[in-house]
């Protein structure tokens, strides 16, 4: 099968972050993502709170420059202030265009 | 029902998996700020707006006051940072519905059937929002202002990282569903009046069974979530401690007198001081932390929770009641 090699971009943040995130990754270019509710414990060992809600996980298929500017902006505006990790690999895609 | 808040903080303690499903505490919470709006809109239907006014203003008086002074004490004499003592302080600003209802329930248990105001949940609806606003508004300025401060002393200017606006909050917390459960139960009780509402009344009223129940399942679930910080209480401090218990009777005191003044009678000033007095949970902490998230969560979440709210459940509301015979001479 022939197949093209597309960036997929992990994020997984505080569930409140949902709507702004989804802003930032399509203001950034990406054509869609998926979306889940996840939970976990970070490097702090701890959950906030169930009162603010579970965690949510990203995950973008997506040019290489397009998952860079997303980081930039996260790491610009989201990593200093809010529960948010992210992590880009390689995804192999049989469909480019439907990512690009 | 307060033994039901105490076995649910008594299954934490044991460690019990005990555990109400997410959308179940989604469900009762609706239901009941649905219920209090609806029969708020149905009373206000018949009253008349003069009655309302003066209360109404000093209502918005006590959410422009408490989350002030909350936040002076916290930043002054507590020496918080301005991030956390805002973040506490939006949270002793706002009220809480559920701590409303029990207060609203024992005067009507102590003195019987129209002892309280029709118009109390509109005041509820008035005080959710200025307080919460008001003490982010104190936050973001601070925040900034040290940022300048920090940045013309190291001779550099740092970067300014997107911050959430105040005006985004305000959409927020005006189509936040607490907000809009209360406002559109209120105009479809406004709208229907005593007669629409006659056959719905078994399953929304206050004095039923149904209404009953479900406060005591969600009562029962605060305990829960109370129960699961109390062992966050030796993070917060003797000083968070002690403003958590402080806090409600000074602003309880506040919101009583103030009530007397607007020419409210003895049940109403009681439910009114509890108002005052009780720490928002479920509209404060979402805002507080996308706005403020410097602040942290551990402070405000316990404070308001593990706290105040039982405080206010136990000794508070009796507390105020006294407060108001007293000063409306009884």
């Amino acid at each position: 099968m022939n197949t093209h090699t597309l960036t997929l971009l992990t994020i997984v943040a505080e569930a409140l972050l949902k709507d702004r995130l989804i802003q930032e990754i399509r203001q950034a270019g990406a054509k869609g993502f998926t979306l889940t509710e996840v939970s976990g414990e970070g490097s702090r060992q701890r959950r906030i709170s169930e009162i603010l809600g579970d965690n949510i996980k990203f995950e973008v298929i997506t040019k290489r420059e397009t998952a860079d500017k997303i980081l930039t902006v996260l790491q610009q505006d989201f990593f200093p202030r809010y529960a948010v990790i992210a992590f880009m690999s390689e995804a192999q895609v049989v469909r480019e265009d439907k990512y690009t | 029902m307060v033994l039901a808040f105490a076995f649910g903080i008594a299954c934490r303690l044991v460690k019990s998996e005990m555990a109400i499903p997410r959308d179940l505490y989604t469900s009762l919470s609706i239901y009941l700020l649905f219920a209090l709006g609806l029969k708020g809109g149905v009373e206000l239907s018949h009253s008349q707006w003069q009655t309302l006014l003066l209360p109404a203003i000093m209502t918005i008086a006590l959410g422009l006051i408490t989350p002030i002074s909350s936040f002076m004490t916290l930043r002054y004499m507590g020496r918080f940072t301005i991030a956390d003592a805002a973040g506490i302080a939006a949270h002793y600003g706002s009220v809480s519905a559920v701590t409303f209802i029990a207060a609203e329930k024992f005067v009507l248990s102590n003195m019987g059937e129209g002892s309280v105001a029709p118009f109390m949940p509109t005041l509820l609806t008035l005080l959710e929002i200025p307080g919460i606003q008001v003490a982010l508004a104190i936050g973001v300025i601070g925040l900034a202002k040290s940022k300048r401060d920090q940045d013309r002393a190291s001779g550099t200017v740092s970067p300014d990282a997107k911050s959430h606006s105040l005006w985004t909050v305000c959409h927020e917390l005006l189509t936040a569903r607490s907000m809009v459960l209360l406002v559109g139960g209120m105009v479809i009780g406004f709208i229907i009046g005593y007669d629409g509402y006659a056959p719905v009344k078994p399953f929304f009223d206050k004095g039923e069974w149904m209404f009953k129940g479900a406060l005591t399942l969600f009562l029962l679930e605060m305990g829960l979530v109370a129960g699961s910080r109390l062992a966050d209480l030796k993070h917060a401090g003797a000083f968070l401690i002690g403003f958590g218990i402080a806090a409600p009777i000074t602003h309880g005191a506040l919101g009583v007198y103030l009530g007397c003044l607007a020419g409210l009678d003895a049940g109403s000033c009681t439910v009114l001081g509890t108002m005052a007095a009780s720490a928002s949970y479920i509209a404060a902490p979402p805002a507080v932390r996308m706005t403020l998230p410097e602040a942290n969560p551990t402070f405000y979440l316990t404070a308001a929770l593990a706290i105040t709210f039982p405080f206010n459940l136990l000794i508070g509301i009796p507390l105020y009641f006294r407060m108001a015979l007293a000063m409306t001479g009884h």
